[in-house]
């Protein structure tokens, strides 16, 4: 049974690794596709077709795609994510900072988001057709409609400009106090929790719901088993499942989806280099970012799906 | 003597989809002595589940106690708050499933469910609950009591899992003990050993019970006085004895009729049968799973199965859940392909895949099956339904066709007035008429019934199988007839097949020697409930038959 198991998640991780391989395929060659390149743009309108070619050649530019291709990703196997095409600098230094900074929104935000979702979605599974599960369902249905960057506009709006209790701006390089740190990241976890929390309400109160249906959880009932224990000893160990993919889902939204949160609040994170990446056709760039989002997804996903694997006696 | 449980008056009431408020439980009255065990029967619909759960101040979602009252051990469960109910809930009270396969709860060890009961309300130590929770599995006569806690439900057999169940409901020493048909998932030759270990329970600890069910054979075993329930009404109540010999109203003998033993009849058909055989299967194998090296899959269902049967003439196909029957069917039909063997229809081959049989030879074998529910289209009136078959065999269009549905209707016995409704808007009966009346539509030659009256309550079913016979009489049709259940077997088939782990056993011709000769067959046939109260405790079983062939 063990090795069963041992197989079962063997074969996600290789799964995974093989999206892994077809996403850096697609990504390499639809930004190569993108019109223009990086030798025009850097050196202006007004350069001559001898310097463009000369910058080509030295960037290796002219070379067949599949020949960047592979060069690339030989880099890649061996931790080089190569070079920036506009200040020479190595790609892993310029995401090096962002990427903590993105990570550590993202931490914070699933600290808030997780046991949140959690709390609410299994509480209206359990007041099914009240008027407290009627409130979170409404406000949730709100929320998912109420695109984020409405959310952190009016966020703005209020408690920078009117209320004037938070800085606008997210610059997380002059933090002195742990105070101010709560002051940075206040606005956009906020933000962020809202969006990411709606699915994870939705979708936990689903699953539970589910399984509060079932006859075992009757007959916890009729044991004399409180509803609390009922639900958080019955239904809740057989809804690991669903819960942990859509808290996967939710998730992977905080390491590439935020670029609009990022962009409003200026937080200096990987969503926002790649959209800088992407108007300079630093492909190098845009190549590193799009595989850490695609890692950072696949990470999420493969997690929830083995979670999923062990909370199952059957498959276990 | 004081009554353990008095309900005076119970009213129930549930919301219907559509918001409405409708009475399922009406003025009902129910006692039961101290050690009494009390059976509620009724077919589905009746509310004898209903009931059963209000003693334990429960009612399902959607439904609520609206008036009466409801004593247990001197507490009026009605005026209990929630909390206190719970205290009565598994400590005075207990229930055993219908279920017990989707009553434990998949992700927990079994000794963790059973000792439950003693962690909510705090009884006494865990190690001590455990050690009761073995004793009680050796009471049950479970297999390996020490051992078999440690497993996760899924581990063990239907049986097994339906004595656990009884094994969780009385660790708490519960003055009362709820049965919800606890052997119906069962198969005959399991439901004798757990209806055996449930009866020694009882009786050596004094426990009253109250037994649901809609089988008066099981019942009879196992209780004291029986109450017959219909559409939420008491329709009669009476000792054990007296309702089984003297049945006062309709209702009860309509149902104690549903056991007299039915003739096959009509032998006049059997004369006039030709002798070329209307089907011949030849050691098919079929089943699941990759295929193998050998060109059969991995799992053979049905191995080596070997049929013969003449025009006008019934077969029945008799064995337990997981040997086979279905699977046959299924490869007769065509919907699963025989990996080896010859069928032959009429004389002609039969290829093994439907997709590459005649639309000739797919008219002549039509397949009814055991669910009505799922093998009808929710979603399309009667007239789609029956007008499909025949479009497609037959071409019919316009006036011609609407008139065929009529008389097919006519010839279900079904009011010309369903026609534009969907199956949703049926009852049970009436949508295994529709069901059957598909098939008749293309007029076949052969008709394979999939237990086709399993999911029926018995009344229904008889009339069922009546309108089958009427079928075969007016239009010489020909059944293969796949049941678990004996009794219906019997009712229309003139040969019966015995399956066992894939295997036909033995063939049996019930206008010759009804008398089995295979010792599996002994055992099934014995193994089948009588409205004798003595049955249970006068049957003798070998043991060493029951160890080779009863798994449960």
């Amino acid at each position: 049974m063990r090795t069963y198991v041992l197989g079962l998640i063997t074969n996600r991780l290789g799964s995974s690794a093989l999206t892994l391989l077809i996403v850096s395929f697609a990504v390499f060659f639809a930004t190569a596709m993108l019109p223009g390149d990086t030798a025009t743009i850097l050196l202006g309108q007004a350069a001559t077709p001898e310097a463009v070619a000369g910058l080509r050649a030295a960037m290796h530019l002219d070379e067949p795609a599949f020949l960047r291709f592979g060069r690339w990703l030989i880099g890649l196997l061996q931790g080089d994510l190569g070079t920036s095409y506009v200040n020479n600098l190595p790609v892993a230094q310029l995401i090096g900072a962002r990427f903590v900074n993105t990570m550590r929104l993202a931490g914070i935000v699933t600290l808030f988001a997780v046991p949140l979702s959690l709390t609410l979605g299994i509480t209206a599974a359990m007041f099914r057709g009240s008027v407290y599960d009627r409130i979170v369902t409404v406000l949730t249905i709100g929320i998912i409609s109420v695109p984020e960057f409405m959310i952190a506009t009016s966020a703005v709006l209020l408690f920078s400009v009117y209320l004037k209790w938070l800085p606008a701006l997210s610059f997380t390089s002059d933090v002195t106090s742990f105070w101010q740190v709560l002051k940075i990241y206040a606005m956009p976890v906020f933000t962020l929790t809202f969006v990411v929390s709606a699915q994870m309400i939705r979708m936990t109160r689903a699953a539970v719901i589910d399984t509060i249906n079932t006859p075992y959880v009757e007959a916890a009932i009729l044991k004399g088993a409180s509803r609390w224990r009922a639900v958080l000893l019955h239904a809740l160990p057989n809804a690991v499942g669903p819960i942990a993919n859509a808290i996967a889902l939710s998730l992977s939204y905080l390491v590439g989806g935020v670029i609009i949160v990022e962009t409003i609040f200026n937080y200096p994170g990987v969503a926002k280099l790649m959209v800088d990446g992407v108007s300079t056709r630093d492909l190098p760039l845009i190549q590193s970012c799009a595989i850490i989002f695609c890692v950072g997804y696949l990470a999420l996903i493969t997690f929830a799906d083995i979670v999923a694997i062990l909370a199952n006696p059957r498959v276990r | 003597m004081e009554n353990l449980v008095e309900i005076r008056d119970l009213r129930v009431e549930a919301t219907t989809d559509a918001g409405r408020r409708i009475e399922i439980i009406k003025g009902v009255d129910l006692d039961v002595a101290p050690g009494e065990i009390v059976a509620l029967i009724g077919e589905s619909g009746s509310g004898k589940t209903t009931i059963a759960l209000t003693i334990m101040g429960y009612a399902r979602p959607g439904c609520r106690i609206s008036s009466g009252s409801i004593t247990v051990a001197g507490k009026d469960m009605m005026t209990l708050s929630e909390r206190q109910r719970a205290h009565v809930r598994g400590l005075e009270v207990s229930y055993v499933p219908q279920s017990a396969a989707a009553a434990f709860n998949p992700s927990k060890r079994i000794i963790d469910q059973v000792v439950e009961v003693t962690r909510i309300h705090r009884l006494m130590p865990l190690a001590q609950a455990r050690e009761k929770a073995i004793s009680l599995f050796r009471a049950l006569s479970l297999p390996n009591p020490e051992e078999i806690g440690n497993r996760y439900p899924h581990q063990v057999s239907g049986g097994q899992l339906q004595r656990l169940a009884a094994a969780m409901a009385l660790i708490a020493d519960p003055k009362l003990v709820i049965f919800d048909e606890p052997t119906t998932a069962l198969d005959v030759t399991t439901q004798i050993e757990v209806l055996r270990a449930f009866k020694a329970v009882m009786k050596k600890s004094g426990i009253a019970g109250v037994y649901v069910s809609h089988d008066l054979a099981v019942v009879a075993q196992i209780a004291d006085r029986i109450v017959v329930l219909r559409g939420g009404d008491v329709q009669e109540v009476g000792s054990t004895a007296d309702i089984l010999s003297d049945a006062k109203h309709p209702y009860t003998r309509e149902l104690l009729s549903a056991f007299e033993p039915k003739s096959r009849g009509e032998s006049v058909v059997v004369a006039a049968r030709e002798h070329a055989p209307l089907l011949k299967v030849n050691g098919l194998i079929a089943g699941y799973g990759p295929i193998q090296a050998d060109g059969l899959p991995l799992v053979k269902a049905v191995q080596e199965a070997s049929l013969s049967l003449e025009r006008g003439r019934n077969l029945g196909i008799i064995g337990e859940s997981g040997c086979g029957k279905s699977t046959l069917a299924r490869s007769i039909a065509g919907i699963l392909p025989a990996s080896a063997g010859q069928l032959t229809l009429d004389g002609r081959e039969l290829a093994r895949s439907a997709r590459q049989r005649s639309r000739e030879q797919l008219r002549e074998l039509q397949i009814v099956f055991q669910h009505a529910d799922t093998s009808l289209n929710p979603a399309k009136t009667i007239e789609e339904i029956l007008g499909r078959p025949l479009k497609f065999y037959h071409g019919m269009k316009g006036k011609v066709r609407d008139a065929r549905i009529d008389a097919l209707l006519d010839m279900v016995r079904l009011p010309k007035t369903l026609r534009s409704r969907t199956p949703a808007e049926l009852s049970g009966g009436q949508k295994q008429r529709v069901n059957f009346a598909r098939a008749l539509a293309a007029e076949p030659k052969l008709i394979v019934c999939d237990e086709i009256t399993s999911a029926l309550d018995t009344v229904v079913a008889a009339a069922v199988i009546d309108l089958l016979k009427e079928m075969q009489r007016e239009l010489s049709l020909s059944y293969i007839f796949i049941s678990h259940d004996l009794s219906v077997v019997e009712a229309i088939c003139d040969e019966i097949v015995v399956m066992y782990n894939g295997r036909k056993v033995e063939a049996i011709t019930p206008a010759i020697s009804k008398i089995p000769q295979h010792p599996y067959s002994k055992l099934l046939f014995s193994s089948v409930p009588k409205l004798d109260p003595g049955w249970l405790d006068g049957l003798e079983r070998d043991p060493e038959l029951v160890k080779t062939y009863v798994h449960g």
